[in-house]
């Protein structure tokens, strides 16, 4: 706050002197600003239930502190009416600061070492659901390592890893309800395999084969899942947002015990349909839970090239929505801030924001060398010490749940799962011709009929110019 | 100018119902058929409401919906079926479309009003991105079928540049939505029950010269113009005019005009654009031998483009003219020369005569 205080005295004296205003207007009583935010504040805390709670509070949330400092001038009591309500005025004229002096701390519970933080708040995880989240993390790394390995020897035209969000992606599924609608950007697969999609699913997708439910129309990675209420990922950047308000919406209105739940990076809060997004969820009071990817990278730019607030926690206010800034790479933390937003979310109808703070250990996608414009250093640095699966590891080991040998049967495992699976979808029967024309429309129209009917014939002419296996 | 004034003081009968002209009648009636004078923009509140009656499950929301709307096309819906189900949204029409498809795809009918054509590109990613292939990418898992969105399009008198726009041209590109545009008041109603009903996201464009400028006598009940079937309103022999809209009514005008001087006239209200109706438009061609296309929107990369390409496939050989298109100019819309830029009576008139003497 003293940069702000020197400015205003800046203002003042060059006020004094360029309009040679009497000192009467100066007069101003100089009492010591409060910060914008205090720790006591900052901190949300939240009545967990039904499960025991780590420790009961009450419900609300602290109402939220004055982004702009008071000063004890009289004029603040006096109140104008305006559309939207009363506001208090006051002739000092003060601008709120581009940036709080603090940024906003971000929420954890696991150390670096694998500990968790002394009166951490945090919802408590049985050993069953610690496992199963440790299992499906190293089950998510062996996926993303084999399936990169096999775009790189040409079996799939394309994929993308998740590696560094690992945490993000199965602690945050956990957190969920199987009701709730999930509208995932493209680098959460993780929600999709904790929610049941086999190994064998994901192959058929990424090899569009006959098998994939997406009927090979779109892209490897572009799952989609209307058992496992996620909807098909689409590669244009946040447009699932406002359609997530739309869901939540649709959700309040069945009354349903659910909520919609949409992924985003730091990437695409720069997209209208970020800014579309939270305003229709905070205006129609819809259940939605935004989860934010920071991860530092949208393909090459860096996030400073990318905003300039701090982060993408402090814009939920703007919009009215409740946000909280999460470490992402720890699992606990974002398992307990995924269950208490979504809570709120359902049980208050409103959206949350949740900001997770991570790193794209990976390349953005196979089509990405990320050294051309990121140190090697860097990458290795995050990959090594900030590790989100070996940190949760280390957690599960110290209680006593997990053995290396679980380790390496594990891997092992899952490994082989996964060669079998990508050598069995490889050799699947490939989609049928027609498939091309299905689904356009819910019926095929007279103008695909002909279209089909020509094509089928120029096939059959020359078969040589179009590629084998698909059967007309 | 005779034209320009009419627009403005005359209430206009609509193509086809003082003519007899037509066809057979297309719409299905159920029990008895009471009819009321009706203009466009309360057909379409009728439509609307219907919607709202007959499918707890659907929804109407945009831009000032809630006091009856702009155009007053949502009047009364709010305070019947409640703010819960009819509302106003933010100004954004990004957000008011991906709503809509969110609202679909959990199995809604999700009927969104764009204040004017001329707004409808924030959208039109989300149009042409999501909705037209949520069903498609998904392997029809997932579908936005109860999507339908309204706008009111073309010219008004003094609507200029961003009031006056027909954008169909760019919607009809695009795989896997439906593109719709009544004629009249009657029209309307069913074509709108029609596309809200319809499995398959829909833009639904209202002529918003004829909401207040065209009456007609609309039936009271529940009934449905089937989409995709284009529709003769006017029988002839020599040429074969196509358009929809607000358009039909000038073409209706330039075909009496030509009667007179021995020309005969059929006349094709195209009704739905994408997917659009080849064959009505290919019969008659092959029997007239000639044909003129007619749109507000300006002439190069218009869909009249679209039905010429076609039409040239199918009856190259019945041909005795080249296709005449009669449009509006390369311009963006224009204030003060509205009256030269729009395809008007005489430029029709002409073009048919030009035509018939090839």
């Amino acid at each position: 706050m003293a940069i702000w205080f020197a400015r205003s005295r800046n203002l003042v004296s060059s006020l004094r002197q360029n309009l040679g205003l009497s000192a009467i207007l100066i007069k101003r009583n100089y009492t010591s600003p409060r910060p914008v935010f205090t720790n006591y504040q900052l901190s949300s805390r939240v009545f967990l239930n039904p499960f025991t709670s780590f420790r009961h509070e009450s419900t609300a949330v602290e109402t939220q502190p004055d982004l702009v400092q008071q000063s004890d001038h009289e004029d603040d009591a006096q109140e104008l009416d305006f559309p939207g309500g009363k506001v208090g005025y006051t002739s000092e004229m003060k601008f709120i600061p581009e940036s709080s002096s603090r940024r906003i701390p971000c929420y954890r519970v696991l150390n670096e070492h694998g500990s968790i933080i002394p009166n951490s708040d945090h919802v408590p995880v049985s050993e069953k659901l610690a496992v199963r989240m440790y299992e499906q993390m190293a089950t998510l790394q062996v996926m993303d390592h084999i399936f990169y390995e096999a775009q790189r020897q040409g079996r799939i035209s394309f994929y993308l890893t998740s590696v560094g969000e690992e945490a993000i992606n199965i602690a945050s599924a956990a957190a969920l309800s199987p009701e709730d609608v999930v509208l995932p950007q493209y680098r959460e697969p993780g929600v999709l395999l904790w929610r049941g999609f086999t190994l064998e699913e994901f192959a058929n997708q990424c090899f569009g084969n006959k098998a994939d439910y997406g009927k090979g129309r779109q892209m490897p990675i572009h799952y989609g899942s209307n058992q496992h209420n996620y909807f098909t990922v689409s590669s244009p950047i946040a447009t699932q947002l406002p359609q997530a308000a739309g869901v939540g919406y649709a959700l309040k209105m069945e009354k349903k015990n659910a909520c919609a739940v949409t992924f985003i990076g730091d990437g695409g809060t720069s997209e209208g349909d970020f800014h579309a997004g939270l305003n229709f969820a905070a205006v129609m009071e819809a259940p939605v839970v935004f989860i934010c990817r920071n991860n530092g990278w949208a393909i090459s730019t860096h996030i400073s090239e990318q905003f300039r607030s701090d982060g993408i926690v402090v814009k939920g206010q703007a919009y009215g929505i409740r946000s909280i800034r999460v470490d992402g790479n720890d699992a606990l933390a974002v398992y307990s801030a995924v269950r208490s937003a979504r809570e709120m979310a359902v049980t208050e109808q409103r959206p949350v924001l949740i900001e997770m703070m991570t790193y794209r250990v990976g390349h953005h996608s196979t089509s990405d060398d990320s050294t051309k414009y990121r140190e090697a250093d860097e990458i290795q640095y995050w990959k090594m010490s900030r590790n989100p699966v070996n940190r949760f590891k280390k957690w599960v080991e110290d209680n006593g749940w997990w053995s290396e040998e679980d380790e390496s049967k594990l891997r092992s495992s899952t490994r082989k799962q996964l060669l079998q699976a990508i050598q069995a979808a490889e050799k699947w029967e490939k989609q049928p011709l027609t498939e091309l024309f299905n689904d356009v429309y819910d019926v095929k129209t007279k103008n695909l009929e002909e279209q089909e009917h020509g094509l089928k014939e120029l096939v059959e002419k020359q078969p040589q110019d179009y590629p084998p296996g698909f059967h007309i | 100018m005779a034209s320009l004034l009419s627009r403005f003081c005359r209430k206009l009968a609509v193509p086809g119902s003082a003519h007899g002209a037509r066809m057979v009648s297309t719409t299905t009636s159920c029990g008895s058929e009471t009819v009321k004078s009706l203009n466009l923009y309360s057909a379409i509140n009728q439509a609307l409401h219907i919607a709202l009656e007959t499918d707890p499950r659907s929804y109407v929301f945009g831009e000032d919906v809630g006091f009856g709307g702009v155009f007053r096309c949502t009047t009364g819906l709010a305070e019947r079926f409640g703010k819960n189900r009819v509302f106003n949204t933010p100004l954004c029409e990004q957000g008011i479309v991906g709503f809509g498809i969110g609202l679909a795809a959990m199995g809604n009918r999700a009927v969104v009003e764009i204040q004017f054509a001329d707004y409808i590109y924030p959208a039109f990613d989300q149009i042409v991105n999501e909705a037209a292939k949520f069903r498609y990418r998904s392997g029809n898992q997932f579908n936005c079928g109860g999507l339908t969105i309204r706008a009111p399009y073309g010219a008004v008198g003094h609507g200029g540049h961003y009031h006056s726009q027909s954008p169909e041209a760019f919607f009809c590109h695009v795989p896997g939505i439906k593109v719709v545009i009544p004629r009249s008041p009657r029209e309307a109603k069913g074509l709108l029950l029609s596309s809200i009903r319809d499995p398959n996201p829909v833009v639904f464009f209202e002529p918003k010269w004829l909401y207040r400028q065209a009456v007609e006598e609309v039936p009271e009940h529940d009934y449905m113009i089937p989409l995709s079937e284009a529709e003769v309103i006017r029988q002839g022999n020599d040429i074969t005019l196509v358009g929809w809209g607000a358009q039909l009514t000038v073409m209706e005008q330039a075909c009496l005009d030509a009667e007179k001087e021995g020309i005969s006239c059929e006349l094709i209200d195209l009704k739905t654009l994408l997917p659009w109706d080849k064959e009505t438009v290919e019969t008659s061609v092959k029997k007239t031998g000639r044909l003129l296309i007619s749109h507000e929107a300006p002439v190069t990369g218009g869909f009249g483009a679209e039905i010429s390409a076609t039409i040239l496939e199918r009856c190259f050989l019945k041909l005795e003219a080249p296709v005449s298109r009669v449009c509006g100019l390369d311009t963006p819309f224009p204030l003060v020369f509205e009256p030269f830029y729009m395809p008007t009576k005489n430029k029709i008139l002409d073009a048919i005569k030009s035509t018939v003497n090839y």
